[in-house]
Parts: structure tokens; C-alpha cells; sequence
């Protein structure tokens, strides 16, 4: 995983609750067998109409709001399926940053998991970010995970909270598999403190 | 030690190292795998050198791209064949039993993992897939996780996880004839709303889950992630151990008794503490059609379809306009008024036997409306349509115009050939109306297997109370 800092960028919006996954990256894309390239279809229905072109309607088609690197988010973002194409999709498309007032469970884990900062603020200080960022064109934010705040040139200063391990994690760049297997003779232990029951719950005989 | 939750019981059996401040490494029972979601970690396996370390609690199954007819032909999409061979040469570099295509077992990972006894009470148990939730019908913790964290448990059967909060939601009395599983679960999260149950792991209690059958605990459970919960689960009963005995994958015997001995101690204790309580009255919840784009987007059947200005909220009133703009619907248009195009009856959601019977008692004898273009029949498994063709079901599905299908998860993602067309409209017993779910610009109301069968029938909706039919079989 890349180590996440600080971050300066460009701001986008998304004025929608709900948005789930099945947006981000929908099914067909699913088949690919591969964690790369998801960046072209990110938001595929909404920002293309038939044969690819563009859909001018589409807020991150939009002139202003190219090279965003920040994405402003409404209420439960991400929510619905599983599908880590999501993130994958986010990332290559160029988003560092994602700032919310929450965000579904699954998505959270799987944004961590590939390097993506995901800030959840309450509502008010997203009003605040909305409306900064539809008044200035090419706004940007400064995200500071060592502090734990976000800034902008023009006097904002806002502090967010962030889980102390995920925090380290994303700081330092960690491989989470890695992490695990350091407690190796942990996992061992567990699995044969659990032998006597294995005939039930463990290892399979009758497969 | 104090009183605990269910949850807390699994979750505890399950510690394998914990330091505070830190996320708690747990261990995981089951690890089931379906070609949508695990191409990428086996090939992080196979870029860090590591392998499966138990493939033994491994299972794979294909069917999230499955076609459902004609499966003797060659595959005529090539990038799902080029996926299903992914999954057939994974699970042959290491050792992971699959159900591919041809198998009898094949089916939908979240019925295949219960029909097979794979799916256990006291588990722990993940997949790539969000409604991994179904498993916890049985007193077994299942949840969704992403492609990195299947890879993370291929390689070290381990999950890094923080502790969820807790929810009780006590569903009191008893259905009224017509109202099924589905109604309770999509009255639940038009209560709680899709985000109610975000950090929460959910426990379903009460009189009217008590008397559900296993396949209706398991659609209610189906359906935790639409509420924003991870995992749902109902402590294990009689129900649940008259289903699981002499299942392939559960213990015989002398040590059948002995696990569901164990089985029993799981109950949330009595005077154990959630986070939240929420109660419901079975008696009072009708039939229920989603009109929006999210499954909290939902009505009684009696219901119309809402003002978006009845929303204070301005974000909740816009997104209830997009939504009515997407579904082609108008404020005030009542429920049993809207026509649909298609029918679908399948998903882990609702393709178990129990659902297909109730399906058929609606269509038996009956022909689907002729404004129908299409309705489906989509058994969650093989051994579940063997068993359906056993009692019949298959003609009188056929016989009243529906298609009867091979297994998978079809026209609920459309990943196949089974795609609701743009401004069309469905019926559907899946689980997920999110705009372009069923297809790019389809439209999906989600209602229980005995509504799409009588929407079939009448080519709208419909409320089936009116039409005495039994819910479910007992």
C-alpha cells in the first residue's frame, strides 16, 4: 500500500446520498480479472452517454472539475455491494481523498485497504466544503493525516478524527498480510487449541 | 463473566491475539469464494509467494456470471469465460474444492454454503460478497469483505477487525397470510433506512423470526447490508438444527448431539445489552413494493408512491426526485397501479425451495398477463431445481408461461445474458434496486416471491393478501 501524508488538490463534488457501488463500477466490469485500468469506467452509466462520449451533465465531466483529486460526498457513500472495483475505480481515476458525513462499513475497509484517505465530518463542515467548492472554481484542499486537519488558501481550518492504528497504517504504507502473519505462532496456537473440536468445527473429513 | 450478545459469543471464541488500541486479528470457520470477486487476490498470493493456508475451509462456486440456459454450448461471452477459467485454475494450483458450472452442486455461494451444511451455527464465515449476511440465519457470524481482505484470508485464515456495535430488532407477532420473510425484512429497513445498521451487527428476534422457516430467516439476514448492517443473524433453534441434520458437511451421529449441544449455548444471553433496539409489530406490516432506487425506497402495497416535497430533509427530497425520475414514476400514482414489464423470481434473496413453492401456488393453473415480456424462474441452486422438478414446480411455472431456469445469480446483477432492458420495468424477488442494478436503465421493484408472482399473473402489482395464499409452507 502507497503511504498516505498529505495530500493538496483539487476539489470535486457529488451532491447525492446513497451512492453505491454498483455507480462506481458497474457489473460488466466486474468480469475483468485484473485490479487495474477501473479508472475509465468509474461512474460509467452517469458520466457516459451510448458509445462512450461523455455525458456533459455528469458533474465530474465537467471542465472545472477536472484533475479533482479530492472527491466532497453526501451521507452513506459507497454503500451496497462488496465490490473492492469500486475503490480501484476511485484510485486510478485519480482520488487521493474522499470527504463525507459517513460512509458504508465494506467500502471504508476496502478505501483503506488500497491507500485512500476517507474523512468523515459532520454534516455542517460538509455544507461549508460544498459550498466553498461550488463558489470557487479549481478550490483546493490540503489533507494532512500527521495532524489530522484539512485547510484550504482562504482561512479554513478543519481538524478530523481518524482511528490511531488505521492512521499508523496509512501513514507508514503497511501490507496488512504482512501485519497478520507476524502473530503466526498466534494463529497456530489458535488452530490447535481448537483440534479437540476439529471433527466439528475445523477441518473437514467428509469433503 | 457479564451477560453477552450472540455476537459477542462468536466474536469471542474467534480472538486469536488482541492488543488495545488495535483492531482484534479474528479467525475465520469458512471461507467461501465466487469468480466475481477473487481473481485479484489470488494473483496478490501469487505475486507475494504464499499460499492458501486452509483449503480445507475453502469452498468455491461460480455464479455470479453463470449462464442460466444452455450450458452445454461454449460460453459466448468471452470475458466471463476467461474469468471462470481464473477461478478453475486457481482452485487447482491451491487445492480449493470448486463447484463449477457442471457440477450438481452448483448454485448461488449463499445457498449452495446452507443446502450443504457447509454453513454452520457458531462460524465465523466471509466471502467476497455483501449478502455473505444470508449465513447468519443460522446463529453463525457472515459478513461481506473485499477483494484485498479475501486475499488477506486465503493467506492467513485470519481477519483484522474491529468490533461492531450491536443491534436487537425484535419483530413481535405473527405475519398475517400473504406477508413472507421479504415483507419483514423490506418493513425493517424502511424503519431503520439503508444506513440505520452502518457499524452495527445486527441480532433478529421475536415472535415472527422465531416462526420462520431457515429459508426465511436466510432472506431476512439476505438483506442486513441494505440496512447498512454487515452481518444479521437469529439464534439457532429446533429450526435450525432439524435443517441442519444429515446435510453433507455437518457432523454425524453421536457428534451431531454434541455439536448441537454447543450450538445452544450460542443465544444471546438474557439480560445481554445491544447498542439499539428496534421493534416491529409482524401483524401490522402488508405486503411491501420498493419505488425508488435504494432498497429503503419502500411502501405497502396499499401505499403510493410518495411527493418528494414530503421530505424535510432538502438532500432526502432530491434524491427521492432522482429516483422518481429514473423509475418513470409519478407522485401520488397508487402501488397496485403500476404496470411492469418483466418478473423476476431468483437471487439469494429468494430462490430456495420455499420460495419457488410459494411462487408456484400463485401461478398454478394461472397464465402471466399477456403485457408480460419475460418472467423468470431462477432456482438458487442445481439440487434445489432437481428438487422442484421432483414436486413438479417446473410445469406448472412453464405451463403458466414462465421460464425455468438453471442456477446463479442472473437477472439480480445481470452479469449474464438476464438483463432487464432500459425503461422496462420489473417485478423482482432480489434484493437491490439501485438504478442499472437489473440493467442500464431498467427499473426494479423489489417485492417478495408470492407479490412478482402475482404481478406476473396480473401484470401489476397486486396486493396478495386478497388472493389467500399461503406464505410459506408450515
Amino acid at each position: 500500500m502507497t503511504p498516505f501524508t498529505k495530500h493538496t488538490g483539487f476539489v470535486a463534488l457529488l451532491d447525492r446520498v446513497n451512492v453505491d457501488t454498483d455507480q462506481m463500477v458497474p457489473k460488466q466490469f466486474l468480469k475483468w480479472v485484473t485490479r487495474e485500468g477501473y479508472g475509465r469506467v468509474l461512474f460509467y452509466d452517469w458520466r457516459y452517454l451510448e458509445g462512450e462520449i461523455p455525458n456533459p451533465d455528469f458533474v465530474l465531466n465537467q471542465p472545472r472539475y477536472q484533475g479533482a483529486s479530492v472527491l466532497l460526498a453526501r451521507a452513506n457513500f459507497g454503500c451496497g455491494s462488496s465490490r473492492e472495483h469500486a475503490p480501484w475505480a476511485l484510485q486510478d481515476y485519480g482520488f487521493r481523498v474522499i470527504v463525507a458525513p459517513s460512509f458504508a462499513d465494506i467500502f471504508y475497509n476496502n478505501c483503506f485497504k488500497n491507500g485512500i484517505l476517507l474523512v468523515t465530518l459532520p454534516e455542517p463542515q460538509i455544507e461549508e466544503l460544498f459550498r466553498r467548492t461550488a463558489a470557487r472554481e479549481g478550490y483546493r484542499l490540503t489533507v494532512n493525516l500527521e495532524d489530522e486537519t484539512i485547510s484550504d488558501d482562504a482561512g479554513l481550518g478543519i481538524a478530523f478524527q481518524i482511528d490511531p492504528f488505521r492512521r499508523q497504517c496509512l501513514l507508514n504504507g503497511w501490507d496488512d498480510i504482512g501485519l497478520t502473519l507476524r502473530h503466526e505462532d498466534r494463529i497456530r496456537a489458535y488452530e490447535s487449541s481448537r483440534q479437540p473440536s476439529a471433527k466439528l468445527f475445523g477441518p473437514l473429513l467428509n469433503r | 463473566m457479564p451477560p453477552r450478545t450472540m455476537y459477542e459469543k462468536i466474536w469471542d471464541a474467534h480472538v486469536v491475539h488482541e492488543e488495545p488500541g488495535q483492531p482484534s486479528l479474528i479467525y475465520i470457520d469458512r471461507h467461501l469464494v465466487h469468480e466475481g470477486t477473487s481473481a485479484q487476490a489470488f494473483s496478490g498470493l501469487r505475486a507475494g509467494g504464499r499460499a492458501v493456508r486452509r483449503p480445507d475451509l475453502t469452498f468455491a462456486v461460480m455464479d455470479h456470471s453463470v449462464p442460466t440456459k444452455d450450458r452445454h454450448l461454449p460460453l459466448a461471452d468471452a470475458v466471463a469465460a476467461a474469468q471462470f477459467d481464473a477461478l478453475e485454475k486457481n482452485c487447482r494450483d491451491f487445492g480449493v474444492l470448486l463447484f463449477n458450472m457442471q457440477s450438481p452442486r452448483q448454485g448461488i455461494v449463499h445457498v449452495v454454503g446452507p443446502e450443504l451444511g457447509i454453513t454452520q451455527p457458531g462460524q465465523t464465515i466471509v466471502c467476497g460478497d455483501s449478502h455473505t449476511a444470508t449465513h447468519g440465519a443460522f446463529g453463525t457470524l457472515a459478513f461481506g469483505i473485499g477483494t484485498s481482505e479475501v486475499e488477506h484470508v486465503l493467506a492467513t485464515q485470519c481477519l483484522s477487525q474491529f468490533k461492531s456495535k450491536t443491534m436487537l430488532v425484535r419483530v413481535n407477532g405473527r405475519r398475517v397470510r400473504g406477508v413472507t420473510a421479504k415483507d419483514i425484512i423490506l418493513a425493517i429497513i424502511g424503519r431503520i433506512g439503508v444506513a440505520g445498521g452502518t457499524g452495527h451487527v445486527i441480532e433478529y428476534a421475536g415472535e415472527a423470526i422465531r416462526a420462520l422457516s431457515m429459508e426465511g430467516r436466510m432472506t431476512v439476514c439476505n438483506m442486513s447490508i441494505e440496512g447498512g448492517a454487515r452481518a444479521g443473524m437469529v439464534a439457532p433453534d429446533e429450526t435450525t438444527f432439524a435443517y441442519l441434520e444429515g446435510r453433507p458437511y455437518v457432523p454425524h451421529g453421536k457428534d451431531f448431539q454434541v455439536a448441537v449441544d454447543y450450538w445452544k449455548t450460542l443465544a444471546s444471553d438474557a439480560d445481554a445489552r445491544f447498542d439499539s433496539v428496534v421493534e416491529l409489530d409482524a401483524a401490522k406490516i402488508p405486503p411491501q413494493v420498493t419505488w425508488g432506487t435504494n432498497p429503503g425506497m419502500v411502501t405497502d402495497v396499499t401505499g403510493s408512491v410518495p411527493d418528494p416535497n414530503s421530505f424535510r430533509d432538502p438532500v432526502d427530497r432530491r434524491a427521492a426526485e432522482a429516483a422518481l425520475a429514473y423509475m418513470g414514476l409519478k407522485p401520488g400514482t397508487k402501488i397496485a397501479d403500476i404496470s411492469v414489464d418483466r418478473v423476476f423470481i431468483g437471487s439469494c434473496t429468494n430462490s430456495r425451495l420455499e420460495d419457488l413453492r410459494a411462487a408456484a401456488r400463485v401461478v398454478a393453473g394461472k397464465k402471466i398477463a399477456p403485457t408480460i415480456k419475460s418472467a423468470l424462474a431462477v432456482p438458487g441452486s442445481m439440487q434445489i431445481k432437481a428438487l422442484a422438478e421432483k414436486e413438479g414446480l417446473d410445469t406448472i411455472f412453464i405451463d403458466a408461461g414462465f421460464e425455468w431456469r438453471d442456477a446463479g445469480c442472473s437477472m439480480c446483477i445481470a452479469m449474464n445474458a438476464d438483463v432487464l432492458p432500459s425503461g422496462e420495468r420489473s417485478a423482482s424477488t432480489s434484493n437491490r434496486n439501485f438504478e442499472g442494478r437489473q440493467g442500464k436503465g431498467g427499473r426494479t421493484h423489489l417485492v417478495s416471491p408470492l407479490m412478482a408472482a402475482a404481478a406476473a399473473i396480473s401484470g401489476h402489482f397486486v396486493d396478495i393478501r386478497e388472493w389467500n395464499v399461503e406464505s410459506s409452507d408450515e
